[in-house]
């Protein structure tokens, strides 16, 4: 069964949770810059005269797909490196996926998200194809 | 030519150049504050008016506002076309440098002039009614408003108004102008209810480079000589821009941060505040002139926005309002001192000349309040001055040049 997680985090803290996945052994994944709010409301920037107040903040979006057994790993690499504990960290939601098809090779489910050096491999749970 | 001055000269024909690079300053200054997708539409009201005034003082600007005078009011057309108007100098418009000098000099002020007012309507004017209000407002309030002020025998200079570098003819007119024009063109869609974020503020903080190093052009070289007057212009200015600049600062950080566009807003009210008075004052008085200037245009845009008006980029907080400090101040500290073909200001016994800077300033911004109210509301009922809802939505780079500045 396939998952994908959506994590929305702090723009800073972009380099931390890469760093923190790769370290586990996901390295594919893309990311979107967006903007919204939650909790924390915005902030107050300065004007020309006095402050005014931003409430749609940017953030990072990062997507990625893989096999639902290494699902708990991967959101808590998430939570241990996205996390500064203020408002404003950021959510993480997951939804599950109907197909995944690598489009070089055609491969379809588990094995097209797949790849040499993957948290499978480094958790012994089998290699994929060398291509 | 016997009274021509090589030094005076030379020092005049830079001015022209440092005065042009005043309106891409402007432009830029402009830009930065406004929403991504009008950044060129901005860019482009303020460099329209070196093509277009370019061409217009020359066909019949410059003799409408400096030709010989009728009845105080206006200039003939003797200069049409800058015919009569050669090396030689005239004995009334700086007697020692070419009279096509002073007249190119006085073109870069009557181009950035109604591009100050542009920061009135950016975001939200449809071009073709802007150009047509740029031409109309040059011909109806600029051209008369600088030869009462500076032509010879213009009425308000014969009654002894001092405006060394135009406090009325440019800062007070494009202020009260933008304050016009914003009440009939109404505020951009959204205004007040989202933020509308500078989309890049340095860009704006580069502008003001600009402007100040341009200022120097604008004020000291009105003296329209290489001489004491031309240095005791640019010691003024600097000190006012200065002092504006530092309280302007003090001012933001006491709401807060002390903020980028807070400060270089400062400066530029203090050079504003400054440039009728610049000619006239000491530097001390100058000092006096821009820290008393920062609190008046600060608290000025806040009332503004309190009130809901959207001059979007205060143009009548920084300009108007500094500049009518400026006409008052002259009447205070003007002294011979400076400038023996001044006068003497209140604190050196001379009420009168505070009185009559008074008129010249409330002359000016009832002139070119009415007259530009009048010309918007006919640009507004017959061809339209705004951009239509979705024009505007898309913004004006697109909807209005066909062009996007980042891809």
């Amino acid at each position: 069964m396939l998952k994908k997680i959506e994590a929305i985090i702090r723009e800073d803290k972009l380099g931390d949770v890469k760093d923190a996945l790769n370290e586990i052994g996901i390295k594919g994944l893309n990311v979107v810059e967006i903007r919204g709010r939650g909790r924390q409301g915005g902030i107050t920037l300065a004007g020309r005269s006095g402050t005014y107040q931003v409430d749609m903040l940017p953030k990072i979006q990062i997507n990625i797909v893989l096999s639902e057994h290494n699902l708990d790993e991967t959101i808590k690499a998430i939570l241990a490196a996205g996390r500064t504990g203020d408002a404003g960290d950021g959510l993480i939601f997951v939804y599950p996926v109907e197909e995944a098809v690598r489009i070089r090779t055609g491969e379809r489910g588990h094995e097209a998200v797949m790849y040499p050096g993957d948290i499978d491999e480094k958790k012994g749970l089998g290699k994929a194809k060398e291509r | 030519m016997a009274n021509l001055n090589t030094g005076d000269t030379a020092w005049l024909l830079v001015c022209c150049a440092l005065v042009l690079l005043m309106t891409p300053g402007l432009a830029f200054f402009y830009g930065g504050m406004v929403r991504k997708k009008n950044i060129l539409s901005t860019l482009t009201l303020s460099y329209t008016f070196m093509a277009l005034i370019g061409v217009q003082w020359l066909l019949y600007g410059y003799s409408l506002a400096f030709g010989p005078d009728i009845g105080g009011l206006i200039g003939s057309l003797k200069y049409v076309g800058f015919l009569n108007v050669g090396p030689a100098p005239n004995p009334n418009y700086g007697g020692t440098i070419p009279h096509g000098l002073f007249a190119a000099f006085q073109m870069m002020f009557a181009v950035i002039t109604p591009a100050l007012i542009t920061g009135a309507f950016v975001e939200r004017v449809r071009f073709k009614s802007f150009l047509l209000f740029g031409i109309l407002w040059s011909t109806l309030v600029y051209d008369p408003l600088a030869h009462w002020v500076w032509g010879a025998g213009g009425w308000l200079a014969s009654l002894g108004a001092l405006d060394f570098a135009g406090g009325t003819v440019v800062h007070i007119a494009a202020g009260f102008s933008a304050l016009a024009f914003a009440l009939v063109i109404g505020p951009r869609r959204g205004y007040g209810r989202a933020p509308m974020e500078p989309n890049n503020i340095p860009y704006t903080v580069l502008g003001a480079g600009l402007l100040w190093v341009g200022w120097f052009g604008f004020n000291a070289g009105s003296a329209l000589a290489a001489n004491g007057v031309a240095v005791s212009a640019l010691l003024a200015t600097n000190t006012s821009g200065a002092a504006a600049g530092l309280v302007w600062m003090l001012l933001s950080w006491l709401d807060g941060r002390p903020s980028t566009l807070g400060l270089v807003t400062g400066m530029i009210v203090g050079l504003a505040a400054v440039t009728p008075a610049s000619g006239f004052v000491t530097p001390l008085a100058a000092l006096v002139i821009g820290a008393v200037a920062a609190p008046i245009s600060y608290y000025a845009i806040r009332f503004r926005v309190r009130k809901g008006l959207d001059e979007s980029l205060d143009v009548f907080a920084c300009h108007g309002m500094a500049s009518t400090w400026g006409m008052i101040a002259t009447g205070l500290f003007a002294t011979k001192a400076i400038n023996p073909a001044g006068a003497y200001g209140l604190f050196y016994g001379n009420p009168k000349q505070l009185v009559v800077q008074i008129l010249a300033a409330v002359v000016t911004m009832v002139f070119s309040f009415a007259v530009t109210y009048v010309v918007a509301r006919a640009l507004n009922a017959s061809i339209g001055l705004r951009a239509n809802q979705v024009e505007e939505e898309v913004g004006l780079d697109i909807s209005g040049h066909g062009e996007r500045a980042y891809s």
